[in-house]
């Protein structure tokens, strides 16, 4: 066995899984939708341009796939950004280090406040989202953080900078249950390119972050790449073969996948490869046919058409009355956010929506006592 | 009548309550199932909250609770929730279920016995979920447990009774009722493992996702009681042959 997933991805070209990919046909389509167990040849099939006629009996399996393992059910849960301070310059974000905007870590009662709102939404699920600033927000940081937090929620959760595995060791039995970390492009050179400067530039320390989190014992951890860097199909294919190594490896852990399509923040970078609607349905429907068990999630960055229309098709948990700055909910809502979201309803209203369409919200899934 | 630990039930039909569309169509389902036996999983009900939107629901008294681990990884983690269980819902009775594997939800034969040891101790009423597994069954009858619930096909995948083989074995030498937990599919896989002698099944994610989990419920209702009644009154033999003539033995009558 490997030790990390290094190794198997330097087995792997880009340029040669790209082609691979664009040269699957609708034979190869036809195969996979066939097959009741499906392997990543079939995945890249499924992600392929050749499947684009195939949308809608994609998009049925799928739904039948995930209504099978999931229910009628669909988990909320809401970021809370404790701090906008970071090292690091990232082409695509609005807390780079060289974005001049007014730079915030939350007090602990100044996260108080923000979490009565919270609270008041009818939240029991928490994703905490900072930088990375490791002389302020540090591990140290975060264990008076989840003292302070693990009484108000069933489930927390962290996007944060990675961690060594000790670090991991600290915090789990503190009450940390999900972590994500997203590897933004598997593309090597690229990701170089759009992390220049900070810790995030070293491309091997993300990748191997997920097999720590899995030495560490983590209950659930979430993957995904940011979808406008590079091309999105490769882009995918890697993320399921690091799901796939992971699932076999860290077999007591939990695994969900996002795939966040790159949003306009002020002065930011334009996506280089453009995603459909038409094509990220392909993508969420192949994850779904691939994964029968992997959660699938989506947020707030989507529009209200598009998330009230996937909801049926394959997606399991989604945010709802997001702000992606400190302080957003309740202590300044003014300052500036990381960046735009699309869909702007309350969880109220989207707890309406999903009633109407037939599911029921589920605000808790996990319980203090489990952990 | 079905007899599990003190308790005497008239239902041979279990159901759980995850996966439904709305907590009334959950609480409608359960009703036209006659169930009463209700599974509900610690993580997702607020053990504080007197308004909790499932054990509102739940507040008839033909259900009785049955509070279940699920999300636990190790027999350690299992007897700490059920012991919050019990004081919490003031019942003695778990569903043991111990599965450290989140994606096939695969019961962990070792920790599930530990902890089942442990908690026959604590004086619980243990229902614990495994695999269809002969031997495991007597381990557990030793170690005191109320009943087991052998799994009839991965929990979740509706794929009715693969593991019948087993489960007729289990039947066959079983001291304590056997639950066919898991993966019955259809009101056709809950009355044959109510034929092949089971004492009572799990039904949840069949009713739940169903078109109509109304009539869903019921529908499992009439085949459990269809297949026990069947058990009861015992099924002539199988034959894949005519057996008129005895073209090896008639000599005999020569």
């Amino acid at each position: 066995m490997t030790d990390n997933f290094t190794t198997l991805f330097n087995t792997y070209s880009w340029e040669r899984t790209k082609q691979s990919i664009y040269e699957k046909t609708s034979q190869d389509v036809e195969r996979a939708l066939g097959n009741s167990k499906r392997t990543l040849e079939d995945f890249k099939a499924l992600i392929s341009p050749a499947a684009a006629p195939y949308l809608e009996q994609m998009a049925q399996l799928s739904r039948m796939a995930t209504l099978k393992r999931f229910g009628k059910v669909m988990q909320l849960y809401v970021p809370l950004y404790l701090s906008n301070e970071c090292n690091n310059i990232c082409t695509y974000c609005g807390f780079s280090l060289d974005n001049k905007v007014r730079r915030k870590t939350l007090s602990p009662l100044e996260i108080m406040q923000e979490v009565a709102v919270l609270k008041e939404m009818g939240y029991d699920h928490v994703l905490l989202v900072t930088g990375e600033a490791n002389h302020t927000v540090h591990t140290e940081y975060f264990k008076g953080i989840l003292e302070l937090l693990r009484p108000h929620f069933a489930l927390i959760s962290m996007e944060v900078q990675p961690l060594d595995t000790e670090d991991y060791e600290v915090l789990i039995p503190l009450g940390l249950n999900t972590v994500l970390v997203y590897q933004e492009t598997y593309h090597r050179e690229d990701y170089k390119k759009h992390h220049p400067k900070g810790k995030k530039s070293n491309f091997e320390y993300r990748l191997e972050t997920p097999d720590r989190l899995g030495k560490a014992g983590v209950h659930k951890m979430g993957l995904g790449v940011l979808i406008g860097l590079e091309d999105w199909r490769t882009d995918s294919f890697f993320t399921a073969l690091h799901l796939g190594y992971l699932e076999k490896k860290y077999w007591q852990t939990k695994y969900s996948l996002s795939f966040p399509r790159l949003r306009p923040f002020s002065g930011g970078l334009e996506p280089k490869v453009e995603m459909s609607d038409r094509e990220l349905v392909q993508l969420i429907c192949a994850y779904r046919l691939l994964n029968e068990e992997v959660e699938l999630s989506i947020s707030t960055r989507e529009s209200v058409v598009f998330r009230d229309h996937v909801i049926g098709l394959g997606i399991t948990s989604m945010s709802a009355g997001s702000k992606t700055n400190p302080g957003g909910y309740a202590v300044e809502p003014e300052s500036l956010e990381q960046f735009e979201i699309s869909d702007e309803r309350t969880p109220g209203e989207i707890k309406d929506m999903l009633k109407e369409k037939g599911y029921e919200t589920v605000w808790k899934d996990w319980d203090r006592l489990l952990q | 009548m079905l007899t599990i630990a003190d308790k005497v039930f008239n239902s041979r039909l279990f159901t759980g309550t995850g996966k439904f569309s709305s907590a009334e169509i959950m609480e409608q389902a359960l009703l036209a199932s006659g169930s009463e036996l209700v599974t509900v999983a610690l993580k997702r009900v607020d053990l504080k909250d007197q308004e909790d939107d499932i054990l509102s629901r739940l507040n008839y008294p033909q259900f009785n609770l049955l509070p279940n681990t699920s999300g636990v990884r190790n027999a350690k983690e299992a007897v700490f929730a059920a012991q919050m269980a019990r004081e919490a819902l003031e019942t003695n009775w778990i569903k043991l279920e111990i599965h450290p594997d989140p994606k096939y939800l695969m019961p962990d034969p070792i920790e599930t016995l530990k902890a089942t040891e442990e908690l026959a101790k604590l004086g619980f009423i243990v229902l614990p979920y495994i695999h269809a597994d002969p031997v495991l069954c007597k381990h557990l009858e030793s170690a005191g447990t109320a009943a087991v619930m052998p799994l009839g096909s991965p929990i979740g995948s509706n794929k009715g009774l693969k593991t019948i083989d087993f489960l007729e074995i289990i039947i066959s030498q079983s001291n304590v009722p056997v639950i066919v937990d898991a993966g019955i599919g259809a009101p056709s896989d809950a009355a044959k493992a109510m034929e092949i002698g089971a004492d009572a099944v799990l039904v949840n994610t069949a009713i739940a996702v169903s078109r109509d989990p109304v009539k869903m419920a019921e529908a499992f209702k009439i085949a459990v009681t269809a297949g026990r009644m069947a058990f009861e009154a015992k099924l002539g033999s199988i034959n894949s042959y005519a057996v008129s003539s005895s073209p090896l033995t008639s000599f005999l009558d020569d």
